[in-house]
């Protein structure tokens, strides 16, 4: 692929205003797909997830699940939308063969939520609110495996195979008014967006937001105008293109960056911007147009004759509303103010997606910054070491056992180190392992105290600069001790020690 | 549901390439003959039913479901789940557990 | 041809259940019944005797075993081919869909088997129910009982054919504008469309979704509403499906039997469906009738139903743009035939040159129609328009139906036409079904039963009774009624008068 020509960015936007507009589809992570009661699970073997609604087998007829509905609508609400008193289903006619019907049914005049905010806080602080137009239900599509040709893409492919399997899951899609006003933050904007949108889906327990798999998936349109036209609303847009299925927050940001640069370049060559979908490229880094729309323009939208209008009740709205957990961002400014972590400490534990549990650790009586050094230490380093998730490795409730062993001075950091080890190979509870290892701290001064003398007696040099006043020597000694001890000590004790047997002679 | 202003209350004329370009959207290879036919009646056809307009005045409701109803929805439970076999049973092409397709150009949607 | 099949259902049921015949026994007399006449009538695509006779053997060893069994167990059951089953192929009437199998059966076919009926066959149809005659099948015309050379009418030819020369007494067919009650009207035989909802569309290979609803046809109006008891009723998998306590159909049929039930019946004509073409011997049949029941104590009302002029209109809409999307899954994918073009291609090309190839002439029009009735652009004016006279329509009802308790019309405008006589302009085939087609996009419920025959012709004629929406019921009742006075104008049960008895018995059809 030809390299793309690109303006420096801090020159396109010299010269244009970037405005941006975001779709993000959400898998809802509920037990059936959305029209059938077939399994919505992810990893089967291909064609075993299948009812015949999601095949289109003739007299098939497609019946809403309830579920999805109620999880769409606690979207809605946690979006800050208005829930729809009268709610529609269509149809969306196109051929394509990952679609069992050949029609995909989502929602049109009427979706299910509209006119919300969702607000987010950049890197900098920066705080910003996205205008959400709609979120409306709809079904996915299946997956096709092209088979041939030397890339394994749909291009040169001698054949393609088709599983069904995902066709029918339930989707939500949500859509943003164009968000003027980003200026360099724009593409971060974008990541930061769908990032917010994935902690709200994870706080309502809808979806499994594993953007890998593709739970959560992000179109992003962008357009550019030339400066000057700054505040004068949607009536001079530029003209817009949409890369698809961009799928990492990552990639996002990059491929709005890359949009931006592109459309700038081209309209300061003069070239007019096609209005196309465009496809991101992760090992270029760069978007190549798309198919050009040649059905895409008359979907022949009609209202879903097998299905009927949902009317929810305020009463079911407000119960709903009533379930709605605490707003992420909010959780987040309250629990770094709690906690007092430092703003890099406080990022490393979001970006780990360590925050319900070290929330959970502290409600099992850990001081915040312990728990902390738990989790982004050495519970992540051996689940690192294992491609394991922390989570799955221990409870707070286990780490809690533990730290309340040091806090009553039986271990020391070390020895937690190692009980902790145990716990997560599943040798039995804190005092157990204690107990079963013969780990616990010797705190009988006697036995220290022979240590101690013995390693002064081994190295009189060392015992010479303790009592020349060169207090740091002593460290040789302590760890001589510890050795001996084979960690079971106090070190703080061992230290006092040391110094008063120095100076007792 | 569209957005669009309605079409004049008299049917506009239909030609080959109208049909040719429908029979696209549909997915139907036609012949020269079929197109010449279907130009025809379908020409006839719309003149005799576009006098839907003339009643349908913006003050009357569409009906889209003959006997309303609302709030039809199913549990969240699994059921008439279809095993592999039955899945590909009636397949003209199957291969790995899938259901084989012809190559197709252009982009993923 | 052996007595068992010319029993009513009811009758047979009798029979069954005293033991006096076995299922397999009422099963084999109609299978070998479809042996000798159906190479003449083609009224089933698909039988299977070896299925059939296992299913009566099952009902057989129900029976001997002390399980109380539904009213019609072991009684023969024709099912129209836009069902689909199990235990035979399922083609709609195309080619596209050639040896098709389900992995499910239909609701209403599952209620039939779990009632015991025994599936006899799949009947003959217009491809995917488009079309008023039975000849827009791929594979073949049915012939009308009546007279050869006739059609039976459509897009159910095959199930009322099927009833109507004896080769089952009770079949299930779809109604999207009249596909039920205008064969029966044609072959002589009854045949209702429910309330829309009130059977179970699952299993239905969709034509117009919002139109069409499976219901019953027999040779009388109690066996019709014997068969409307087995299959009405909610199911989960249809989500238009109503959740209605719905009364005994056949209940109502018994209770109508007696014509005094009659006095009092507030009865409606409306103007409009006394269409200009209609045949004199139709409207002879049809006054008659009128007269019969004003003698009864019923008073006739003339309606008004100003809109019912667009009703045509408006359908032809409707149906191809539903069509248009429900048929859109005939891709060669996942079932159905494929056709690869010339030199390969790509997915796309194999769609189109399966499409080409696999669907008819009717099809391939109604879809290209629905397709530019819903395009970007002409919605509103077309579809949206319809939307509203469909609006217009049930309004219209709604004012007659608070003038009188039943509205009556000639079920068809004429009696069964030549096999082979086409109009070059489809609009004129469309425009015969204007007096069932506001029923459906009304959803409420009709029936048509055999009313005497035309003078001119000797063929059956048909009267269309509609009620208002869950009024089903009313429909058998006045319906019983009505039979009752044409039996006994006639002295006998009009399918008794059916020519091609003797002749078919023989294996020779009548001319």
């Amino acid at each position: 692929m030809a390299k793309t020509k690109l303006m420096d960015f801090d020159k396109a936007l010299e010269l244009f205003e970037p405005v941006i507009g975001l779709e993000v589809h959400v898998e809802l992570n509920t037990k059936t797909k959305m029209f059938s009661s077939a399994p919505n699970v992810f990893g089967s073997e291909p064609n075993t997830n299948l009812a015949p609604v999601c095949l289109g087998l003739p007299g098939s007829l497609p019946v809403v699940n309830e579920e999805a509905v109620k999880y769409s609508i606690r979207l809605g609400l946690a979006l800050g939308c208005d829930i729809a008193e009268v709610s529609g289903f269509a149809r969306k006619n196109y051929f394509y063969p990952d679609m069992g019907k050949n029609y995909q049914i989502s929602q049109y005049d009427d979706p299910i939520a509209h006119d919300g905010s969702v607000e987010i806080e950049l890197e900098s602080g920066r705080v910003i609110h996205v205008p959400i137009e709609r979120a409306h239900m709809e079904e996915d599509a299946g997956k096709l495996n092209h088979v041939g040709g030397s890339t394994g893409r749909i291009q040169g492919a001698e054949y393609s195979l088709v599983d069904y399997n995902r066709a029918g899951v339930p989707l939500v899609e949500i859509v943003t008014h164009p968000i003027f006003g980003g200026e360099a933050d724009t593409p971060e904007i974008a990541a930061a967006y769908v990032s917010t949108i994935r902690d709200i889906v994870v706080s309502l327990g809808i979806s499994d937001a594993r953007m890998e798999r593709g739970n959560i998936r992000c179109d992003a349109n962008v357009s550019l105008r030339p400066r000057g036209n700054e505040g004068a609303g949607m009536s001079v847009l530029g003209t817009r293109t949409e890369t698809k299925n961009v799928n990492s927050l990552r990639s996002i940001e990059r491929a709005v960056r890359f949009e931006i640069q592109r459309q700038a370049q081209l309209l300061s060559e003069g070239t007019a911007i096609t209005q196309e979908t465009r496809h991101w490229h992760e090992d270029t880094g760069e978007t190549s147009p798309g198919r050009p729309k040649s059905d895409a323009d008359d979907y022949r939208y009609f209202p879903e004759p097998d299905l009927s209008p949902l009317t929810p009740s305020r009463e079911l709205v407000e119960e709903l509303r009533a379930t709605l957990p605490e707003q992420p961002t909010l959780r987040r400014r309250r629990l770094a103010a709690e906690w007092g972590f430092s703003p890099l400490e406080f990022r490393d534990v979001v970006n780990g997606g360590l925050l319900d549990d070290i929330e959970a650790t502290v409600a099992a009586g850990v001081p915040a910054q312990t728990a902390r050094k738990w989790w982004t230490g050495e519970i992540a380093r051996i689940a690192n070491e294992r491609s394991a998730v922390p989570t799955d490795l221990i409870t707070p409730e286990q780490i809690a056992s533990v730290v309340a062993l040091v806090d009553a001075g039986t271990l020391n950091d070390k020895l937690a180190r190692q009980v902790l080890a145990g716990i997560i190979d599943g040798e039995g509870t804190a005092q157990e392992i204690v107990d079963a290892r013969g780990l616990a701290i010797v705190s009988d001064d006697g036995a220290l105290i022979a240590a101690v003398d013995a390693a002064l007696a081994e190295q009189p040099d060392v015992l010479e600069k303790i009592r020349g006043g060169k207090m740091q020597a002593a460290g040789a000694i302590i760890g001589s001790v510890m050795k001996a001890m084979k960690g079971q000590a106090d070190a703080a004790r061992v230290r006092e020690l040391v110094l008063e047997r120095a100076s007792a002679e | 549901m569209s957005e669009t202003p309605a079409a004049e209350n008299a049917a506009p004329e239909i030609t080959a390439e109208t049909v040719q370009h429908l029979a696209g959207l549909a997915r139907i290879a036609l012949t020269d003959a079929e197109v010449e036919g279907l130009t025809f009646e379908l020409d006839s056809i719309l003149t005799n039913i576009a006098k839907v307009s003339e009643v349908a005045t913006d003050d009357i409701p569409a009906t889209s479901h003959p006997i309303p109803l609302s709030n039809v929805t199913r549990v969240d439970e699994v059921a008439d789940v279809l095993t592999r076999e039955q899945a590909l049973a009636n397949a003209p092409a199957t291969a790995d557990g899938m259901f084989r397709v012809s190559s197709i150009l252009g982009e993923e949607q | 041809m052996s007595e068992l099949t010319t029993l009513t259902a009811a009758e047979l049921s009798a029979k069954l259940t005293s033991g006096e015949v076995s299922a397999v026994e009422a099963t084999q007399a109609h299978l070998d019944r479809i042996a000798a006449v159906d190479g003449d009538i083609h009224a089933f695509l698909a039988t299977d005797s070896d299925a059939s006779l296992a299913a009566a053997r099952a009902v057989d060893e129900r029976r001997a075993a002390g399980e109380q069994l539904g009213e019609l167990a072991g009684v023969p059951l024709a099912i129209k081919d836009v069902l689909v089953t199990t235990d035979m192929p399922s083609t709609s009437g195309s080619k596209i869909l050639e040896g098709y199998r389900s992995p499910f059966d239909a609701t209403v076919v599952a209620k039939a088997r779990a009632a015991g009926l025994i599936n006899i066959g799949k009947t003959n149809m217009d491809e995917f129910a488009m079309g008023s005659a039975t000849e827009n099948s791929a594979y073949g015309p049915t012939f009308n009982p009546w007279a050869l050379d006739r059609v039976p009418g459509g897009s159910g030819g095959g199930s009322a054919a099927a009833v109507s020369a004896f080769e089952a007494p009770l079949a299930l067919g779809s109604d999207t504008g009249g596909s039920i009650r205008q064969p029966a009207a044609l072959t002589g035989t009854v045949g209702a469309k429910p309330t829309y909802g009130g059977v179970s569309r699952y299993g239905a290979i969709a034509l117009a979704s919002s139109l069409d609803q499976v219901g019953p046809c027999a040779r009388t109006v109690l066996d019709t509403a014997l068969l409307h008891d087995v299959v009405a009723g909610h199911d989960r998998h249809d989500a238009t499906s109503l959740n209605h306590a719905w009364p005994s159909m056949a209940a109502a049929a018994r209770d109508g039997v007696d014509p005094a039930s009659l006095k009092g019946l507030r009865v409606g004509v409306i103007k409009q469906l006394q269409l200009p073409g209609m045949q004199p011997g139709v409207k002879e049949r049809f006054d008659e009738t009128v007269a019969l029941l004003t003698a009864q104590g019923v008073e006739v009302v003339e309606i008004d139903a100003p809109h019912f002029e667009y009703a045509v209109a408006a359908y032809y809409l409707i149906l191809p743009s539903e069509a248009s999307s429900n048929l859109a899954k005939y891709d060669s994918v996942r079932f159905g035939l494929r056709v690869e073009p010339e030199g390969g291609g790509t997915i796309e090309s194999v769609m189109s040159a399966t499409r080409g190839a696999g669907l008819g002439p009717e099809v391939k029009r109604r879809i290209i129609l629905g397709t530019y009735a819903l395009s970007a652009g002409y919605y509103d004016a077309y579809y949206g328009s319809a939307q509203k006279v469909r609006t217009l329509i049930q309004r219209d009802f709604a004012a007659a139906f608070s003038q009188v308790d039943v509205i009556v019309s000639p079920t068809a405008p004429t009696t069964a036409w030549n096999i082979g006589h086409v109009n070059e302009d489809p609009m004129q085939d469309y425009l015969n079904d204007a007096t069932t087609i506001p029923a459906n996009l009304a959803g409420i419920p009709g029936l048509s039963l055999p009313i005497g025959t035309a003078s001119e012709d000797g063929l059956p004629v048909g009267l269309q009774l509609m009620a208002p929406a869950f009024e089903d019921a009313r429909l058998y009742r006045a319906a019983s009624a009505i039979e009752s006075l044409i039996t006994a104008r006639d002295g006998k049960p009009f399918w008794a008068q059916a020519p091609s008895l003797v002749s078919a018995s023989t294996g020779k059809a009548a001319a």
